[in-house]
Parts: structure tokens; C-alpha cells; sequence
């Protein structure tokens, strides 16, 4: 089975604290730290495993800029067979519909039975893979969180919905899932993994080599935009307990036996 | 101005909470607009849905079909990429199913998409100004979407407080227009969230922890403050994900709706998924490194301190 996954490079949120710069244009970027896309590693794990059981080969893909090769390599560290770059600045300011137009001429150019997304990355859209889908017309399931491969040209997954209930459902090859959290456990790359990978050529396409037009990407084909960043007028939001952590406990254990949080 | 639609979710006939939540949102859009509300199902229970909506909708459009009797994605897409048109402004939930469902609509029908929409700030010609959040939550923007050539807009639940008063709408039995509806993903069955050796729906006082434990071995500090609080331990999804609890502990939209008299939140950032399994206005308190996490907007008190010294410190001070 040909598997393509889609990555995406992005501000660990469980690692920085998001600033938002005063005049509202961007976060502060200098000192994060980013790392693939928590939905991503779930997908890129499920891929590799399809493969160790059924044969084929893992591709890794990226939109982005150059030191979005990194999470490449990550991946490639994890197990997948190969990893593209797909940059340029006509790709720049894209929305999730240029994302995805960008993702659909790569897959064109190859000849995939599988293609994986994560469930959502930093912006929380969700939308990327439910796009690409419909744009090759091919069909999808998003939040999946199972996936049975057998032999046949269908295979069999599970979405999770509500409450943690799984819906089963079988769909046909070729397909677009998006992976939720928790589907697998996702393998541990260490220092020596990367280093392996390091010099391993990765070939980077652009607008031209795609065959996209500037105008069906980028700033100027997005019809979503984000305008600034900012931060809400907080309502009444919690109040803060101040002092030392034994005079905080203090305060606490007095509000508790208040509200009948302590037997 | 162009015409709105609001998908209706609904179970078995019931209509869920967004239908209402849409019909404030459409009305942020345009306050004139007569919003017509999309019902798809089979039988008695589309007819049922039918009239929940159209309590809340002037017109309703029935979709009354064998293959609607479970929400397929892809069957409904097809439904509605047919009888829509192209320059409307289409409401769904952004949930389970309106994730399924939407991003592909919006490339079908050709129109713009707006994804988990929590606010909406009005029209300006065709675009539309509407605000998202990103950075799990930590950071909030005002985003544009231009809706000349249409727009779906997927929009957050709980985001939009429904309003009081009943309007009396007319249904219009559309089912003659379904067209070609086959799908290459068919629907086998749920199956249903195994049940756990607790049940934390029931426990009055809940001792939460999230990613901010960091590590399995610590699992142990939160059982030992929950046994001297008389509370049950529950946890974020990235616990239950990482196996270091069993999914029955999991609060949230796709865990368990918890209804506690107070709520420890102990790093927990405070996702809108994770909050959407808190019911009942709970006492909540938040324990976290980061002051600026976003539990801090909904909880009741707030500690900024690392959980894993403050936990043990006030267990230690309980017993
Ligand atoms: C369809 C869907 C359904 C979902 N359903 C659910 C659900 O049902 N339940 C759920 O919980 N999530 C759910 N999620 C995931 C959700 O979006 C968040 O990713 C998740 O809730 C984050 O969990 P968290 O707060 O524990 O982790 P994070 O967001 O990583 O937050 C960790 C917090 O801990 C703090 N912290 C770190 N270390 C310490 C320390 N030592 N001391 C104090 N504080 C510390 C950090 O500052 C941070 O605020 C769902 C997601 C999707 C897409
Ligand atoms: N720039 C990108 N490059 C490659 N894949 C992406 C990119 N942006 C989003 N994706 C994919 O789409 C998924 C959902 O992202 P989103 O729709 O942006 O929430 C991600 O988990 C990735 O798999």
C-alpha cells in the first residue's frame, strides 16, 4: 500500500507561552519551540504500521518554509521511506483551501491508495484533509481513531464521535482519513533516529514544478483571512490566589470546605 | 444579502442544542434574514426533527430519505451540494459530524469556509468578520471571509446563547429533489464507549489532571490528594491517549459529561473540547504553571503553581 501523509510544522503549545505581539499581527515567534503536529505523529505512526503489516511505502509531505524540513526528517526518523517539500513564496498567506490545492498536485503526481492527515493542527480548523478529499473526489472520514486493512479494495475504520463512541464504517481505496489522537502510540525518535536521516536528500517542488498558478494560491486566491490577533475582554475570570504556596493551600482548603470539596 | 441555511443535527427525531445556537448566529449575519433550516433523516424521526426546528426556523426543508436514517457525511454532502445554492451562507455545528461533513461541502458547492467560528462580528458588503481561536485556545483572531461566491461556516457548540421566543415555521417536504445520493464510505454501526470500574459522572468532587502531570510515575500524587479530598481521580484526553488512565476517567466531548459540586482542574489548559464535559456550573479550581492559560477565563479560582509541588503539598496538609 502507497501511503502519503501530510505534516505540518507548528508552535508546540504544550511547550511556549503564546504572546500575542502589541500591534496584533503575529505571535511572538522568536523563542518557540516547534515541533510536528500532535495529530500528525498519530498519522505518520498509523502509516508505518499499515506498511510494517501489508507491504508498501511511507511518504511524508510538508507546505511550508525550509526549516520545515525538519519535521520531515522527523518522520523519515520514525520510519517513513520518504519525505517532500513543497515550498514557495506564492504559497505564502494560503488558506486552507490553498493548503489544500497545494496537497492535491502532489498527490497527483503520484499514485497513492492512502492518504492521511491529522484530525486538526495549530489553527484548529480541521479542514484540510476533508478539502483535499473532495477536491481528488475521493471519499474521507475525519477523526478516525481505527483502521483495518485487509486485501480488498475497501477497507474497514472507525471514527470517533460523541461521548467516545466509535462509528464503524467501510470505505474504498484510495482514501483521505484524518487521524485522531490516541489511534496508536506513537514511536519515540531519539537524537540517533534524526542523525540517521540527516543527510538524506529531500527534494523540495514549488508553484512551477506543480503546475499551480499564482492565483489559485497564496494571499491572493485566499478567501479567508486572518485580519489580527487579540486578546478577548476577560469576564469576571478566575480569581487569583496570591501569596506563598503554603498560604495559597491555606485560602484553598478554607474555599473547599465552603463549597463541599472536602469530606 | 444572501440566503442562510442552518443544518440541523438532531437524534433519533430530538433536536440538538446548535440548532438554536445557529439561529442567533444567522441572525448576527443579518438580522432580517428568513433562515431556512435543512432537516435529513428517515421516517418519524425526520418528521419529529422537522418540527423541533421549526420552532426555532421560519422555513424547514425536510429531506426525508431510507440512506439519510444515519448522518453520512458524504451521503448528506452529496444532498446538499445538489440542493443548495452556490452563493448561500451554510451553518453547521462544528462537531463531530459538522467536521465530517463541512470542509468537503465547501469545496463541492465552491464557497469560502470558515471553520469553528465562536463569534461572529457582522457583515461588511460580502465579507464577513468572525472570530476564531488558535494555539489551543491561547490566542484569540478576528478573521475575514469573503462570502460573495458563498460561504459554510462551521460554528463552535456553546458558542452563541440561544435565545427565548418561539417563532411557528412551515415545513416543505424537499425529499422529490434528492437525487443521486450513493456513497463510497457506507455506515456499519457504533460502538458504544466501554464503561470503566468508576464512574466519574456520579462523584461529587473530581480531582482532574492533564498533560501538566508529565509523566505516567506521577499519576500516583493525584490518586493520593484525590483519596485525602474524599474525590475521584478524571483526567484530559492526552492521559487517556498516552494510556496512563483508562478511557471511563476521560471528561470531555468525546469522554464523559460530568456534572461534580467542585472541579479540580490541574494542568489542564482548558480546550473547548475538555470544558464541553463540564455541566452543571461546577466550583472550579485550576492549578496551572502558565498564567495564562485559558482555564483561567472559566474557572472560579485560580492557582498559577507546578502541580507537581502543589498537589503533594496539599495533600500533605490534609492528612
Ligand atoms: C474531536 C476532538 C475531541 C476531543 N475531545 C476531548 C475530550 O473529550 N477531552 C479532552 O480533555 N480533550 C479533548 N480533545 C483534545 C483537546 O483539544 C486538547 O488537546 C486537550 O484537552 C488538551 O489537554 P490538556 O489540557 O491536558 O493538555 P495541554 O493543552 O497540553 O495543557 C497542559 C497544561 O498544563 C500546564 N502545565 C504543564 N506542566 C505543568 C506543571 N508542572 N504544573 C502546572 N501546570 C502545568 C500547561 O501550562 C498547560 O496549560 C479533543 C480534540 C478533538 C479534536
Ligand atoms: N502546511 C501543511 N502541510 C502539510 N499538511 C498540512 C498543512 N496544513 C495542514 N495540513 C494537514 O491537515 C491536517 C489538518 O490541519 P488543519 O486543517 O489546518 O487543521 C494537519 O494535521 C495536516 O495533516
Amino acid at each position: 500500500m502507497e501511503i502519503l501523509v501530510c505534516v505540518k510544522r507548528v508552535p508546540d503549545t504544550a511547550e511556549n507561552e503564546i504572546e500575542i505581539k502589541g500591534d496584533g499581527t503575529d505571535i511572538e515567534r522568536d523563542d518557540l519551540v516547534y515541533s510536528v503536529n500532535e495529530w500528525d505523529n498519530y498519522a505518520t505512526e498509523e502509516a508505518i504500521q499499515i506498511r510494517d503489516n501489508v507491504g508498501g511505502s511511507v511518504t511524508v509531505v510538508t507546505v511550508g518554509d525550509d526549516e520545515a524540513e525538519e519535521v520531515l526528517r522527523r518522520q523519515m526518523a520514525m520510519g517513513a521511506d520518504k519525505g517532500i517539500l513543497l515550498s514557495d513564496d506564492a504559497f505564502e498567506g494560503s488558506d486552507g483551501r490553498g493548503i489544500a490545492t497545494i496537497l492535491k498536485a502532489i498527490v497527483k503526481k503520484g499514485s497513492y491508495d492512502l492518504i492521511l492527515t491529522g484530525a486538526q493542527a495549530d489553527d484548529g480548523a480541521a479542514q484540510v484533509g476533508g478539502m483535499l478529499a473532495a477536491m481528488l473526489d475521493l471519499p474521507y472520514a475525519s477523526l478516525v481513531n481505527k483502521v483495518d486493512v485487509g486485501s480488498g479494495k475497501t477497507i474497514k475504520v472507525g471514527r470517533e464521535i460523541e461521548g467516545g463512541n466509535q462509528e464503524m464504517s467501510e470505505i474504498e481505496l484510495p482514501c483521505v482519513l484524518s487521524i485522531q489522537t490516541g489511534i496508536n502510540e506513537p514511536r519515540y525518535v531519539g537524537i540517533r533516529g534524526i542523525r540517521k536521516v540527516a543527510s538524506v536528500e529531500i527534494p523540495t517542488h514549488g508553484a512551477g514544478d506543480l503546475g499551480l498558478s499564482a492565483d489559485s494560491v497564496g494571499t491572493g486566491a485566499a478567501r479567508v483571512k486572518r485580519v489580527d490577533y487579540f486578546t478577548p475582554e476577560m469576564g469576571a475570570g478566575a480569581e487569583i490566589l496570591e501569596g506563598s504556596i503554603e498560604e495559597k493551600i491555606d485560602k484553598l482548603i478554607e474555599l473547599l470546605k465552603a463549597k463541599g470539596g472536602l469530606k | 444579502m444572501a440566503q442562510i441555511f442552518a443544518y440541523i443535527a438532531h437524534k433519533g427525531g430530538v433536536v440538538d442544542d446548535s440548532a438554536a445556537e445557529l439561529a442567533v448566529a444567522a441572525r448576527k449575519i443579518d438580522a432580517a434574514a428568513e433562515v431556512t433550516a435543512i432537516v435529513t433523516g428517515s421516517g418519524g424521526d425526520v418528521d419529529k426533527a422537522c418540527e423541533g426546528a421549526a420552532k426555532l426556523y421560519a422555513q424547514v426543508w425536510k429531506f426525508n430519505h431510507a440512506d439519510l436514517a444515519y448522518p453520512n457525511a458524504e451521503i448528506v454532502r452529496k444532498l446538499l451540494t445538489d440542493v443548495l445554492p452556490k452563493d448561500g451562507i451554510v451553518l453547521i455545528p462544528h462537531d463531530t459530524f459538522g467536521m465530517d461533513l463541512a470542509p468537503g461541502l465547501a469545496i463541492k458547492l465552491d464557497s469560502a469556509y470558515a471553520p469553528d467560528v465562536v463569534g461572529i462580528d457582522g457583515m461588511d458588503g460580502a465579507v464577513m468578520k468572525v472570530v476564531r481561536q488558535e494555539f489551543a485556545g491561547m490566542a484569540h483572531a478576528h478573521v475575514t471571509c469573503d462570502t460573495a461566491a458563498g460561504a459554510v461556516l462551521t460554528l463552535r457548540p456553546g458558542s452563541f446563547q440561544p435565545e427565548n421566543g418561539a417563532v411557528s415555521g412551515s415545513v416543505t417536504d424537499k425529499s422529490g429533489d434528492i437525487g443521486d445520493i450513493t456513497a463510497k464510505r457506507r455506515f456499519l454501526e457504533v460502538v458504544e464507549a466501554e464503561t470503566g470500574d468508576v464512574d466519574i459522572t456520579k462523584a461529587d468532587v473530581l480531582v482532574s489532571v492533564g498533560r501538566g502531570i508529565e509523566d505516567q510515575d506521577n499519576i500516583g500524587i493525584a490518586e493520593e490528594l484525590a483519596e485525602a479530598m474524599g474525590a475521584v481521580v478524571s483526567c484530559s484526553r492526552p492521559i487517556v491517549d498516552a494510556k496512563w488512565l483508562e478511557k471511563s476517567r476521560q471528561v470531555g466531548t468525546s469522554g464523559k459529561t460530568v456534572k461534580p459540586k467542585v472541579y479540580m482542574a490541574l494542568g489542564i489548559s482548558g480546550s473547548f473540547q475538555h470544558l464541553g464535559g463540564l455541566k452543571g456550573s461546577p466550583f472550579i479550581v485550576a492549578v496551572n504553571k502558565n498564567p495564562k492559560a485559558p482555564i483561567f477565563q472559566v474557572a472560579d479560582v485560580g492557582i498559577v503553581e507546578d502541580i507537581l509541588e502543589f498537589m503533594p503539598a496539599l495533600t500533605e496538609k490534609l492528612s
